[in-house]
């Protein structure tokens, strides 16, 4: 089993490490898309025991939804926003991506210290799950743009998403479906606010919308 | 003992070859009939023959530079295991002699460039020293990764076992290092994407610009230095690539000279392809490489 | 039965996006809420049978927040259909940078009230840790286009904030989930179901380890939520920018559906044995909430963000009495009520201000009641409601707690609640009085007449508040008590 998922856990490291060194908005989300399309297709490795039109039904609809309509839907955002690229991000690109390998090690370490009462798949499963959860956490705290941190808050998604088709071989469908319905209704509606602000303010930049505060 | 003899006599003769075949994969590329494969040989014998010329403003550091980058590579050729074929010295920790070993010709290479007192060669020299502080983590960190998959401690007896500890328990590890290393072998070497050696614009060389100053027997001692230097980068990463290992050592030994030319004309092809980065992109690729390799050791159970 | 109360505001808020006309939409944002309402109170007479498997199931904690919802959300329809009324559908120049703005489509604004009365009734009603997650998560995404209802930039500002933070925050609680699950697990393989009762009736098999890291994410995610400190940032913006109406529900139901999350939570450690370790969390979060508000209600200059952070404390309050246990945990549940009812009524009234001195400052608005006899004497009765005095409800919730504190022999912990109480007291004693006081400045009429639907809902939510304070029906104080034992505290009568 972990000879098949393992390639894929390794891609979705790298696809994190390079979010992390990206700058350019659309380099991002195309590889939050393809992270998405890995999760859809990592989801459908580890679910084999379970009935086919129900792994199908959740990769299906993670591969469509997360590598499909929500890149889209960024794009959208972006468009006319002449912005394609985050400038001065609050940590640099390279820094980052020396941070994001020190988050790697601590999350072995730490998923080597935790007892799973269910063996999970992967010894790389929990550490890959934390790491990108981790991963999108550090994307909203150390970037500007808006939407680097709707990416940021999907690729924390994603991450915690991983940790769930990992360990918890019970999780309802109809939970998943819900998840992922809030998921994608979460996206459209910043992807809305992000237009909005757009057209507003003429920047999409979290760092200046500063006018409430105490 | 008789095929790692043999072994190290192989690299020591074909080593320049190896940058034949690169020349000569560039040019089919590029749909011209290029220079014969012999041609590195025929440029070192004809410098060997020529004179020297010396600035006055130079000392015996500049002449040290091009004899110990020959003898790091001679000493470094000794301890590389040819694949499955185990080198002819053999000890636990000797990957880090190697290493060190080339961070010495790189020392002296670098000394003797800034000994020119020349502006440019010292800039290549800091530009060489700059990227070389990036590419040797990620160097050591694959041999990290190798080591603690295997747990073997000497270089011939990690890559003796990496198809069984490596490849066969987990793909990935493999495939990093790999990556790794080949990186690394790009960037030590100075070829695209890194450097263009064919370039002969002083401001955008980097390896190429610190030996401006050399000539006759010292250049041939340079360019030799060097394609022992190519040569052990592309065998260790033959050694990865090419994980045939049979109960014969000659076989394990052919096996991986055919994947050392291989990687050559895998440069070749990288070279024919790519450009050259610019400068700034340079420092990220190499910590790409680094976080490749550090990945690796993670990844190792 | 519960499939009936999630299903009608859903379907009817879905059917607002549709309906054209003003009238007819408004008539129904008014009659799915006293629908609601009856259904709820039919619920009262006659425990609902489970439903979906056991999924909905309805406990004393679910019937007690899902009661307050329903009655804050009835009175607060009546205000908002007032208020849109008076809003009309033109062009509004704001008020603090003179720029021209328009209001969202009223049909987004009634839709989304209905589906966040619809998500927040799925909260209170489910018992599975995963369907619970979905619920809150979609009150958050239902409320977002409530807060955006005036489309300037700072309501975008402020509904950005309150998305990501919470989503984010959320998102945490998910993971926390799924550590529960974890925790659950059984070695052979197969995993125990996520319901609230399963996992109880299993409780001493659960990892403890799992449970505990479980909790803390399922803390500050809920946590986030429901405003405590230091995870309330998103909550003063959210407030103060929302139209009075939806600032109303968020703070007096939305913040109570978070914590119903956390309170599930303290169940499940409660039924593991770990409840001794989830309540000191909550202490601790607890007075960090009341110290944060102390200190930026004192020089409030913004009258909304001033009740927004009241409500900060008060959810610390009752983060605190669910800690504190005993009797302390009845307190919190019947602070509950009351801080809904009162800072319902107090936001609506603040509406009313904001639409006559159509300044949010509080050193601009001066003697509130001579210029709105009815809203200013309601402002300066409402600050003495909030603030925890007799005769209101809230004195009797919150001694009730100080109780708890010292029964439990907790001393510093009582010393410290009287002081921040004090403190809090002081500082919006200083800005409301001053503000009800003193004659209205140039531009504002005095003796305003205002609309019955501007202020009749505030009455009788004031009201209730009084009534509270005075008498406790048998019925609400025995839900209380089984709610108080549903989550750990004692069985306590008033």
């Amino acid at each position: 089993m972990g000879w098949e998922i393992d390639p894929i856990l390794v891609a979705l490291v790298l696809v994190n490490l390079l979010l992390l060194g990206a700058s350019r908005l659309a380099a991002c989300v195309r590889l939050v898309a393809v992270q998405g399309v890995l999760l859809g297709v990592l989801a459908l490795l580890v679910q084999v025991g379970w009935s086919p039109w129900r792994a199908v039904l959740l990769a299906g609809g993670s591969i469509l939804l997360k590598g499909i309509v929500f890149p889209r839907l960024m794009w959208k955002a972006l468009r006319g926003a002449e912005i394609r690229r985050e400038m001065e991000p609050y940590v640099g690109y390279t820094l980052s991506v020396l941070l994001g390998l020190g988050m790697l090690g601590l999350t072995v370490w730490v998923g080597g210290r935790l007892t799973l009462p269910v063996p999970a798949a992967s010894h790389l499963l929990v550490p890959v799950a934390l790491f990108t959860t981790l991963t999108g956490l550090f994307l909203i705290v150390a970037r500007k743009k808006a939407i680097t941190q709707v990416l940021g808050y999907l690729v924390l998604e994603n991450g915690i998403v991983t940790f769930g088709i990992a360990l918890s071989h019970e999780a309802p469908l109809s939970v998943e479906l819900g998840v992922l319905l809030d998921v994608f209704v979460a996206v459209l509606v910043m992807g809305i606010i992000i237009h909005n602000i757009r057209e507003d303010f003429d920047h999409i930049d979290a760092d200046r919308l500063v006018s409430l505060k105490d | 003992m008789m095929p790692s003899a043999v072994g190290m006599l192989v690299g020591l003769v074909l080593a320049p070859l190896l940058l034949g075949v690169v020349n000569r994969v560039k040019a089919v590329f590029a749909g011209r009939r290029g220079q014969p494969l012999l041609q590195p040989y025929r440029d070192i014998g004809r410098l060997l023959r020529k004179g020297a010329v010396y600035s006055p403003t130079t000392t015996w550091v500049f002449r040290a530079g091009p004899v110990v980058g020959v003898a790091a590579g001679v000493v470094g050729l000794a301890l590389l295991p040819l694949g499955g074929c185990r080198a002819l010295v053999v000890f636990s920790g000797d990957f880090m002699l190697l290493i060190y070993l080339l961070g010495t010709a790189r020392f002296f290479v670098v000394l003797a460039a800034l000994d020119t007192g020349s502006a440019f060669e010292g800039m290549g020299a800091s530009r060489e020293v700059a990227f070389s502080a990036l590419a040797e983590p990620a160097l050591l960190l694959a041999m990290a990764a190798l080591v603690r998959a295997t747990g073997m401690r000497s270089l011939s007896d990690a890559m003796g076992k990496v198809w069984s500890d490596v490849w066969l328990p987990s793909m990935p590890v493999a495939v990093l290092v790999a990556a790794a290393l080949a990186v690394v072998l790009l960037a030590e070497n100075a070829r695209i994407p890194f450097d263009d050696p064919n370039t002969h614009l002083e401001l955008t060389m980097i390896h190429e610009v610190m030996v401006l100053d050399h000539s006759g027997p010292d250049f041939g001692l340079v360019l030799y230095g060097s394609a022992l230097k190519g040569w052990i980068f592309a065998g260790l990463l033959a050694g990865v690539l090419v994980p045939l290992r049979t109960g014969s050592p000659w076989l394990n030994a052919g096996a991986a000279v055919v994947g050392i030319f291989a990687v050559a004309v895998g440069v070749g092809v990288v070279e024919s392809s790519m450009a050259r980065l610019r400068l700034v992109r340079v420092p990220q690729l190499l910590v790409g490489a680094g976080v490749m390799a550090a990945l690796a050791v993670l990844l190792v159970r | 039965m519960l499939l009936l109360v999630l299903l009608l505001p859903t379907v009817a808020g879905l059917a607002a996006f549709l309906v054209r006309a003003d009238r007819t939409r408004r008539t129904l944002l008014v009659g799915t809420a006293l629908g609601h309402l009856a259904l709820v109170a039919a619920m009262w007479a006659r425990p609902p049978a489970p439903a979906w498997n056991r999924w909905l199931d309805l406990d004393a904690v679910g019937l007690l927040f899902l009661s307050v919802t329903s009655l804050l959300f009835t009175v607060a329809s009546f205000y908002a259909v007032g208020y849109l009324k008076r809003e009309g559908h033109q062009a509004h120049r704001d008020f603090e940078e003179g720029r021209v703005f328009s209001d969202a489509p009223e049909a987004r604004f009634v839709g989304c009230l209905l589906l966040f009365l619809a998500s927040m009734t799925l909260v209170t009603v489910t018992q599975h840790l995963g369907l619970l997650w979905v619920a809150v998560e979609a009150t958050t995404l239902a409320s977002a286009p409530l807060i955006s209802f005036h489309r300037h930039h700072r309501s975008l500002e402020a509904t950005w904030k309150y998305l990501l933070i919470c989503s984010v925050g959320i998102a945490l609680a998910l993971l926390g989930t799924f550590f529960v699950a974890v925790a659950a697990a059984r070695p052979g393989g197969e995993s125990a179901s996520m319901l609230l009762a399963d996992l109880m009736a299993e409780a001493d098999l659960l990892q403890p380890g799992w449970l505990r890291a479980g909790f803390i994410l399922l803390l500050v995610g809920y946590g986030t939520k429901m405003g405590l400190a230091p995870l309330h940032t998103w909550l003063p913006d959210a407030h103060a920018e929302a139209p009075s109406v939806a600032s109303a529900l968020l703070s007096g139901a939305l913040l109570n559906c978070a914590f119903v999350g956390i309170l599930r939570g303290q169940q499940l450690l409660g039924s593991a044995g770990l409840a001794a370790f989830g309540r000191d969390l909550l202490v601790v979060l607890g007075l960090v909430s009341m110290t944060f508000a102390a200190v930026f209600v004192i020089r409030q200059a913004d009258f909304k963000r001033l009740l927004a952070y009241s409500s900060v404390e008060h959810m610390g309050i009752m983060a605190l009495g669910v800690g504190l246990g005993g009797a302390a945990t009845f307190g919190a549940l019947l602070h509950a009520v009351n801080h809904s009812v009162v800072k319902g009524m107090l936001f609506m009234v603040s509406g009313n201000l904001l639409a006559a001195y159509r300044t949010k400052s509080t050193l601009a608005v001066r003697g509130a009641v001579r210029a709105l006899p009815v809203s200013g004497v309601l402002w300066l009765v409402g600050l003495f409601a909030i603030t925890g005095s007799p005769p209101f409800g809230t004195f009797l919730s919150e001694l009730t707690i100080l109780k708890g504190a010292l029964d439990a022999g907790r001393w510093w912990v009582a010393a410290g609640y009287l002081a921040l109480l004090g403190a809090v007291f002081a500082g919006m004693g200083r800005i409301m009085v001053r503000m009800a006081q003193g004659e209205p400045g140039e531009g504002v009429a005095v003796g305003q007449h205002e609309a019955w639907s501007a202020v009749l809902p505030a009455v009788v939510l004031l009201g209730l508040a009084l009534l509270l304070g005075l008498w406790i029906p048998r019925g609400l104080a025995e839900l209380l008590g089984a709610a108080g034992q549903v989550v750990g505290g004692a069985a306590w009568r008033v």
